[in-house]
């Protein structure tokens, strides 16, 4: 018996071993570059590395606004940002309470080749979606990055999941109270669905803020760009100023950095959501 | 308007960036594919034991998930520079590589494969890890009973019980792996595309190419030819997943 618990001692030992040399490698990065925000460049190739810099640089974090116009392209990001993850909340929601809770000629039909939409890449039709938007002159405005991500297949497959788990005699009872059908989505399922909601929030709030090849391929005046593309636009213009590269970087981590900490946990059961055939 | 369908077709298969496209895209996404289902089912696998400290791990590896790919590409870059003075490359020299043979990571031809490879699996894995242990949590566990009691050991364990239990989580995630693989760009553009975003053949994937033709060189017809050619080998590739999904069912 002692045999035993000293090998699962042992064994305990080995996987927690395992799984901090895991960690070290997941977070080394994000280490290095907060370390190297506050050096001067000359600095950041010392070996060995000096984790923490003495002296601390960090005028670095006060450069980078005065370099780059970071400003304006937070805001735009911001703006962005916020008004897609509403516009997704809205749309997601209302349309996937007619899918799972509304019954209409051939519906179940309808969502499956709607649903099929998620396994045809964005990339294989942006370049039509592209010409369609410069006939309307949208190219180059924020207008286009919103309308193109304010409707979300996904959105409506994560918040109609959801919904399949109210039961509809609540959505009955409602009905024969005389509340009419936006009365019962506006009353009675958005207030239910905070957790589905929370999820889809942070989804589309972090797919929003790191969104890259959308605003790249739209957004050409560097006073619309977002920070992602100003944060590139940088990096390839001063290359060799790596404490301001990562000071930048930090900078843009941070927004991600507390939304995901925060709503974590809907995140991982969003992702286990959508993970659950259904 | 004239009907050239075909004439971009002859044009793609003699021009040389779009084959090294092509051959880039597979080859990235034949590897990167097991690759990251072997490191987010044994992540998970070890994630879903009884044990302290398991949601920091969890938080840990999915950081990189929601983390900016500009922000985090430009720290890859930095520690993987291909100088002497890379800190990558400093480890490297002090464990003993002779200097000449030194990697140059995203900058050398036969390196800058291996590069994106590494960082995509670094930066992905966690999303599928959460996903195997929302499997993993619907697993029965009278089966891993009955199956000790049985005399099996943890590896049979694993073998006949884990794996069959998960395989419709592994169906999923392959195909989610695989659509995600054959439409990557960003990674590529942010490790090997220099301050001009220009990526040389020996990364360029299907949709750099997609991008180059239709916004740098503005040939849309061509490039949307391109994207049907990307989108054919998605359908073609789920469909056998698929089929293979219901011939292994029926066994």
């Amino acid at each position: 018996m002692k045999v035993q618990s000293k090998a699962e001692k042992l064994r305990r030992a080995a996987l927690y071993a395992g799984l901090m040399i895991m960690a070290f490698f997941m977070l080394i990065p994000f280490a290095w570059m907060v370390s190297a925000s506050l050096k001067l460049n000359q600095d950041i190739f010392v070996f060995p590395i000096q984790w923490i810099p003495r002296p601390a640089h960090w005028e670095n974090y006060i450069r980078i606004w005065q370099k780059i116009p970071l400003l304006t392209f937070i805001l735009n990001t911001g703006k962005i940002t916020l008004i897609v993850t509403g516009f997704q909340l809205i749309t997601s929601s209302f349309a996937a309470y007619a899918f799972a809770k509304m019954n209409f000629k051939s519906r179940d039909k309808l969502f499956l080749a709607y649903i099929a939409t998620i396994a045809v890449p964005w990339q294989v039709y942006m370049v039509p979606q592209y010409i369609f938007m410069r006939n309307m002159h949208l190219n180059d405005t924020h207008l286009a990055i919103i309308i193109l991500q304010a409707f979300s297949a996904f959105g409506v497959f994560l918040m109609r999941q959801f919904y399949m788990g109210i039961p509809d005699s609540l959505c009955e009872a409602a009905r024969v109270d005389g509340m009419t059908e936006y009365g019962i989505w506006a009353k009675l399922m958005l207030p239910l669905s905070k957790p589905a909601l929370s999820t889809l929030t942070i989804f589309t709030f972090v797919a929003t803020w790191n969104d890259f090849l959308g605003p790249m391929i739209y957004l050409r005046t560097e006073s619309k760009k977002t920070l992602q593309l100003g944060l590139r636009m940088f990096i390839s213009q001063y290359g060799a100023e790596y404490g301001l590269i990562m000071a930048a970087s930090v900078i843009a981590l941070i927004p991600v950095l507390i939304v995901f900490l925060s709503l974590q946990k809907y995140f991982v059961e969003g992702v286990a959501m959508s993970g659950v055939k259904g | 308007m004239e009907f050239i369908a075909v004439d971009n077709f002859i044009k793609m298969i003699g021009n040389r960036r779009f084959m090294a496209a092509l051959r880039n895209t597979i080859v990235y996404t034949a590897i990167t594919v097991p690759l990251t289902l072997i490191v987010a089912l044994g992540l998970a696998i070890i994630l879903n034991q009884k044990m302290r400290g398991k949601n920091f791990f969890r938080t840990v590896s999915f950081f990189p998930y929601v983390a900016s790919l500009v922000a985090v590409a430009a720290v890859w870059n930095m520690l993987f520079s291909p100088s002497k003075s890379g800190p990558v490359n400093m480890i490297l020299y002090t464990l003993g590589c002779p200097p000449e043979d030194l990697p140059l990571w995203a900058a050398g031809r036969e390196w800058v494969m291996f590069t994106i490879i590494l960082f995509s699996v670094w930066k992905n894995m966690g999303y599928y890890m959460v996903i195997y242990l929302a499997g993993l949590q619907g697993v029965n566990s009278q089966l891993y009973e009955a199956c000790a009691l049985d005399g099996a050991n943890s590896w049979q364990r694993f073998l006949y019980i884990t794996i069959p239990q998960l395989q419709p989580t592994t169906f999923f995630v392959t195909i989610m792996l695989t659509i995600n693989c054959f439409k990557v760009f960003d990674i590529v553009y942010m490790l090997a595309g220099g301050s001009n975003g220009v990526v040389n053949t020996s990364a360029i994937v299907l949709v750099s190419h997609i991008y180059e033709e239709a916004f740098t060189n503005w040939k849309l017809g061509y490039a949307s030819a391109v994207a049907m050619v990307l989108f054919l080998l998605v359908l073609l590739v789920t469909i056998i997943q698929f089929r293979g999904e219901k011939k292994y069912a029926n066994d």
